[in-house]
């Protein structure tokens, strides 16, 4: 049987605006299903602003417009008539700073499932335990699900996003800067993770470590924005190893072996 | 980190300017927490006088027969019970008519209005109506709702009309509540495919209900001890205790007041009883109130 693989992102010509500045200009990309692409740069090079335009979080704040044309398995995000909320579920998103709702464990999880309509106490109970295993968190809660998210460690909490993100099964999981607030047995334990999931979805990470993006993505792209006059663009995107061993932009190389960023 | 010698006496010199700014740093620290705590020790003091009056000149004429009786003898004798059920009569349909629109007008002002125009126009006429003396409210009770919807002078009359008194106060509170709330717990309900309303109703009130629970009893306890929005709709001089919203009826302020500046009526037993009775009342909700408050944040933080 050949399976289509779904999570596919084509993005064309894609600029940013937030009101009459442009932040972010002129991307072209493309992000392969069940892979791991890291997107680097220094501050301000406008990584975050690109990941939540893959699922519009752009639209909830501010004022962001978003032109140009971002494909999701061929079809366009930005079209008329998309609705976000049915694109959140299928790209899902965990935040910098873990934010889990001041609820019990189980709550958290079911919540994302519960929205989608699942209502069976039987079918949320499995979800939640396949979510928080595909986290590396089950062991350490399963005997817990009812105690208040908030009492976990600050790297549980993060994985306990990671799997309220998973229970609504996405195709995608867009990670902006998931370890920069945890210790570095949280960080691996995360990591881990994110090599386990991408045999499964897709996942785009942005991240300040370029070790980190050495470590889990299979592709990397570097962006940058060169002057404050000027909107940042995506300098060069390549398989990892090459970006980090022979790139082919020398502002790449500038940035990699550390002269600036 | 090279010569020795010149560390050497730096640190003695740089030392003893320190020390001698770090004491002055230290004074001014000291001066702080004194003139702080003396300001809370005045307030406490205040409180305490207060309470502990009402309590010394009204303890004594705490009765069941005072608490649960009618007034007798031309008012100089028996007890207040008309008004204490007049005023509960008043909080509970203060809070029917105050609670849910208010509520909903302070969810979308936090949620939903984006800081349009509209919004801030808005802000402006609640800010407004927070500041309008309370006897205006009275007067606009009583060609609203007394005259102009022909509810005369009777409970439901009073009742929307501290009702208006009490709405910029849960419309605030609620907002302010809903407010303080970190961005990133909407965020994380909207990432997982769950509408604005959803993320409203399902996350963002339930978390800011303590706090919203507390504006409400703010501006029901406010509700409570008002007298002049009361004065033309519908408070009585003496009335049965009611049976119907459409009667009027006593208010324990009210009753306060006209007991307090009938010099005829040499009753300083009742009026200190009736002052105890009003503020024990607004202290047991509040109370209670706090306690539910707390053990529902025990619940969420801890």
């Amino acid at each position: 049987m050949v399976e289509e693989l779904s999570g596919t992102f084509e993005l064309e010509d894609v600029s940013v605006a937030y009101g009459k500045e442009i932040a972010v200009e002129h991307i072209d990309m493309m992000i392969e299903p069940r892979s791991v692409l890291a997107l680097i740069g220094p501050s301000g090079c406008g990584k975050s602003t690109l990941l939540r335009c893959l699922n519009r979080m752009n639209d909830e704040f501010g004022s962001a417009r978003v032109t140009g044309r971002i494909l999701l398995d061929g079809q366009d995000i930005y079209e008329n008539g998309y609705s976000p909320v049915e694109l959140r579920m299928r790209v899902g998103q965990v935040f910098q700073k873990a934010n889990p709702f001041p609820m019990s464990i189980y709550e958290n999880i079911a919540y994302g499932p519960r929205t989608q309509g699942v209502r069976k106490k039987e079918e949320l109970d499995s979800i939640v335990e396949d979510s928080l295993r595909r986290a590396a968190l089950w062991d350490e809660v399963k005997s817990s699900l009812k105690k208040n998210a908030l009492q976990l460690s600050g790297g549980q909490q993060q994985r306990l996003c990671i799997a309220r993100a998973l229970a609504t099964s996405p195709e995608v999981l867009l990670m902006d800067e998931p370890c920069s607030a945890l210790d570095p047995i949280s960080t691996e334990m995360i990591e881990s993770t994110i090599l386990e999931l991408k045999k499964n979805i897709t996942i785009v990470i942005v991240t300040h470590s370029m070790h980190q993006a050495a470590r889990v993505s299979d592709r990397t792209a570097f962006m940058l924005r060169e002057s404050m006059e000027r909107p940042a663009g995506l300098v060069e995107i390549a398989p990892t190893v090459q970006l980090f061993s022979k790139p082919l932009d020398p502002r790449t190389e500038s940035y990699i072996t550390g002269r600036f960023g | 980190m090279g010569n020795g010698s010149s560390k050497e006496t730096t640190p003695r010199k740089t030392g003893k300017a320190t020390s001698s700014r770090v004491r002055a740093l230290l004074r001014r620290e000291t001066a702080a927490r004194f003139i702080t705590g003396a300001a809370l020790a005045l307030v406490v003091t205040v409180v305490f006088a207060i309470f502990g009056y009402i309590i010394y000149r009204g303890a004594g004429s705490i009765s069941w027969e005072f608490i649960f009786g009618s007034p007798k003898d031309r008012m100089t004798q028996g007890g207040i019970w008309p008004a204490i059920a007049g005023t509960l009569w008043l909080v509970a349909l203060t809070a029917l008519f105050s609670l849910p629109v208010g509520i909903a007008t302070g969810i979308y002002l936090s949620e939903f209005s984006n800081g349009s125009p509209f919004a801030r126009f808005l802000h402006v006429a609640i800010a407004n109506m927070a500041g309008i003396p309370s006897v205006i409210y009275g007067l606009f009770g009583y060609a609203a709702f007394s005259i102009a919807l022909g509810f005369q002078k009777s409970i439901l009359a009073m009742g929307l009309t501290l009702a208006c008194v009490t709405l910029p106060v849960v419309i605030t509170s609620t907002e302010e509540a809903l407010k303080q709330l970190p961005i990133e717990l909407r965020r994380a309900s909207l990432a997982l495919g769950a509408t604005k309303w959803r993320t409203t109703y399902r996350i963002v009130v339930p978390t800011a209900l303590p706090g919203i629970i507390t504006g409400a009893i703010l501006g029901l306890s406010r509700a409570a001890g008002e007298t002049a929005p009361i004065l033309f709709t519908g408070v009585a001089f003496f009335a049965a205790t009611p049976t119907s919203v459409m009667q009027p009826s006593m208010a324990l302020p009210y009753h306060l007041y006209i007991m307090a500046t009938q010099p005829t009526v040499p009753a300083p037993k009742i009026v200190w009883g009736t002052a105890l009775v009003l503020v024990g009342m607004l202290s047991i909700i509040s109370a209670l109130a706090a306690t539910w408050r707390s053990r529902r944040r025990r619940k969420l933080t801890w």
